[in-house]
């Protein structure tokens, strides 16, 4: 066991430190609607979200083993690297680079199977959050079952002609693109019919309905394609390969939703607000049944964190074996800190239901927010129903479930 | 950077674990358990002790193995996965951790020469210190002591006993004095021996550097815990893997019950919750060999989060084995009892999460 990551990485979270100080109190001026990862303060020094990404990429923060001619710094993958920069940004409370699911999903998936022109096309403007992409997998009648997905594409005179529907589509009303998978190949089997699409869209024939979701923010929406015709080109992989493609993508978003950082930032406001909310008088940090609940979740917090070092280790340590560790991470992780923000509430009691901007409300509604919020990345991403199925039959060998005959 | 046991931390835990496997399987433990069989019992000690798992935390100087505590961790799992019927978080973590820390020069020597020959050996009684109980208590005067304590654990071999009050003062006194009454106490679980003793004006040397500091008794609780932890969580694997094993095996509806949902999630939640408790384990272990400042809020956690999941693991484990499992035919009630006195040993997690939240100022 050693978890000193050496003096090279010493120097290097100090110069991350320092940088934190300096950009401590960033402002966006184009407070775009896309939401950020992370929690952060607002203050004095006022630039572009683009402006930022640019500085971020500059420093090797950001896009840092993305080769320098699509945009990126250009550097060595470094994943301890990664690391200090995501640990210093949430301790400082700095804006982290932006992601979402251009980032995240389709700039390492052009990098492994797109075309030249494809990677010269998207990936620079994406890292610079010039280019929005919204996901268009689900359809209302394809949610775990995704592969049985609808929407068809039909080549016609050079173009794909898209008709069908997507729902559950987070920013598509911001986007410029989507990525998106669609059956183009009716006769083949189930998983053998997809083609993984790039739509731009302000294709004539798609028509955008937000979906309310119940903190009452349009957080999703419904995607409508009505002969929507877009180049023969916007095709990554092979016509009928869009589902590997697509799971070289579906890996990267189940990492990326359970931060362990932001979990213990938000452990630490809990304890803040404990201090701080009294009940007939005295602190609820001093009332035994509360602290006794808030401990249990700090213990959960602190295995859940320690195991994501021991999965940070097995990329560095090849031989080191961690499968089942780094699959529980989505489940584990949306649970927990939908407990721990739902607790929050339990400790504020009637105060704890305010919403909006009602009177008396505390940490901006915050809690209130985020307890729904994660409900919904219980559920999205894989439910943790879909999670255990994978768990138990990838990690564990448990036999699969027998199948029931298949409609095409 | 490396997370996670080394390689002589897993050669020293495999060659423990194939060992009990070995020498130890259920009859055998049904044997000693039940049936009090002293020989066999005797013949598994006098064999683990030749791998060294009583010298782990004994310094070289001493003729110990010099080893820290993530390897008696390592060790640790391994006992409670193959539920050993042998001394070993008292005996051979807790009494050379108290001696380390507690103990003047003189007084180290001597008693760490005399338990790596194996001459002498630690049964511990603590209690006292973290959660005494109304009929209890400990009172250490000049170099005697008065009172009775409960749950002194590890007491199979025992030469010594190893008590506290409730300052937290730690003192020795041999089984050959005068004075103590040793009585059984009878727990649910019969792999491992627990006795209540009442010592009158009995003899006991006091480790010369507890009475002005809780250095060597916050140490050798801290220590304690992890080890029990490291124990649950060998019998939580143990337990999963019977029952992932028993549910592709068992069949109704014409179908292995592990093709069912409702069995493979319970199986899934088991294993989600227990990957995170190797991690913290380690970490705790960790901690406290590298003496950081949270050490003790690890270790806290460490003991009241495994003792927690464990608790869970045992009863869906049983469940997975349908009415099986509640049979004594199967035996898989020995390592849910394990788990079940270990949550209770060295602080139930409601008394240890106090101290975890005292400890970080809370």
């Amino acid at each position: 066991m050693d978890l000193n990551f050496g003096k090279k990485y010493k120097d290097f979270t100090k110069e991350v430190k320092d940088f934190c100080k300096k950009y401590k109190g960033i402002h966006f001026i184009d407070s775009s609607k896309v939401p950020l990862s992370g929690s952060f303060k607002s203050g004095e020094i006022k630039m572009t979200r683009s402006d930022w990404q640019k500085i971020l990429i500059e420093k090797g923060y950001f896009a840092r083993s993305i080769p320098s001619e699509y945009g990126g710094y250009g550097g060595e993958s470094d994943i301890i690297k990664s690391r200090i920069i995501a640990e210093e940004f949430a301790k400082s409370k700095i804006p982290p680079p932006m992601g979402g699911q251009g980032i995240d999903m389709l700039v390492p998936t052009l990098l492994e199977l797109g075309t030249e022109e494809q990677k010269q096309k998207y990936i620079k403007p994406t890292l610079h959050g010039e280019i929005i992409w919204c996901q268009g997998y689900s359809e209302p009648n394809a949610g775990s079952d995704l592969a049985s997905l609808q929407t068809k594409g039909e080549l016609i005179d050079g173009n794909w002609v898209i008709n069908g529907q997507k729902i559950w589509t987070s920013t598509a009303q911001y986007s410029q693109m989507m990525f998106c998978l669609v059956r183009t190949e009716p006769d083949a089997s189930k998983h053998a019919g997809i083609s993984y699409l790039l739509i731009p869209m302000d294709t004539p024939g798609i028509e955008i309905r937000p979906l309310v979701d119940m903190t009452l923010n349009a957080g999703f929406n419904e995607v409508f394609f009505t002969d929507v015709t877009i180049p023969e080109k916007n095709i990554v992989g092979k016509r009928g390969e869009g589902w590997a493609v697509a799971n070289a993508t579906l890996s990267h978003e189940r990492g990326s939703l359970s931060d362990p950082n932001a979990m213990m930032n938000r452990l630490n406001s809990l304890i803040d607000r404990m201090k701080k909310e009294t009940i007939n008088g005295e602190k609820v940090i001093n009332n035994p049944v509360y602290r006794d609940k808030l401990m249990k979740i700090q213990g959960k917090v602190i295995a859940f964190q320690s195991n994501s070092l021991r999965v940070l280790s097995a990329k560095l340590n090849k031989n080191q074996d961690v499968k089942i560790a780094a699959m529980i991470q989505k489940l584990v992780g949306t649970e927990l800190r939908h407990e721990l923000e739902g607790f929050a509430i339990d400790i504020m009691g009637e105060l704890g239901t305010l919403y909006e901007n009602s009177p008396n409300i505390r940490d901006g509604g915050s809690w209130q927010i985020a307890y729904m919020y994660f409900l919904g990345l219980i559920i999205g991403g894989g439910t943790s129903q879909i999670q255990k199925n994978i768990i138990s039959e990838r990690g564990l060998g448990m036999p699969k479930e027998p199948k029931v005959q298949q409609g095409a | 950077m490396y997370f996670g046991l080394s390689e002589d931390q897993i050669f020293f835990q495999d060659n423990v674990k194939k060992f009990l496997e070995d020498n130890a399987p259920l009859d055998v433990i049904r044997k000693i358990a039940n049936e009090d069989d002293k020989t066999s019992k005797e013949d598994l000690h006098k064999g683990i002790i030749t791998l060294g798992i009583n010298n782990i935390l004994i310094p070289e100087d001493n003729g110990g193995l010099g080893l820290d505590l993530l390897f008696a961790t390592a060790v640790s799992q391994s006992l409670g996965e193959g539920i050993a019927t042998l001394p070993f978080s008292g005996s051979y973590v807790m009494a050379p951790i108290a001696i380390k820390y507690g103990a003047s020069e003189e007084q180290r020597n001597f008693y760490l020469n005399e338990m790596s020959n194996n001459n002498f050996n630690f049964s511990i009684g603590f209690s006292e210190f973290f959660g005494s109980r109304n009929e209890s208590e400990l009172s250490f005067l000049k170099n005697k002591v008065n009172g009775k304590t409960f749950f002194v654990m590890d007491f199979d071999y025992a030469t010594h006993i190893m008590v506290c009050d409730k300052d937290g003062q730690i003192g020795i006194v041999s089984l050959e004095s005068t004075g103590i009454e040793v009585v059984d106490l009878i727990t649910v679980d019969k792999t491992r021996v627990f006795k209540e003793i009442i010592f009158k004006n009995t003899e006991i040397d006091i480790l010369e550097n507890t009475s002005s500091s809780k250095e060597a008794i916050d140490n050798a609780i801290d220590a304690g815990r992890i080890v029990i932890a490291a124990d649950s969580l060998g019998a939580s694997k143990a337990m999963l893997d019977k029952a992932i094993e028993y549910s592709k095996e068992r069949k109704q509806f014409n179908r292995a019950i592990g093709s069912f949902q409702a069995v493979k999630h319970m199986c899934a939640e088991m294993a989600a919750e227990l990957e995170p408790c190797y991690s913290i384990l380690w970490h705790a272990a960790h901690s406290f060999d590298s003496k950081e400042k949270n050490k003790k809020i690890m270790a806290c956690h460490a003991k009241s989060h495994i003792s927690d999941i464990s608790k869970m693991v045992s009863k869906k484990a049983t469940e997975v084995h349908g009415g099986m499992g509640f049979t004594d035919l199967l035996g898989l009630h020995y390592w849910f009892k394990r788990i079940g006195v270990n949550r209770q040993m060295l602080g139930s997690p409601e008394i240890v999460r106090e101290e975890a939240a005292k400890s970080q100022g809370l």
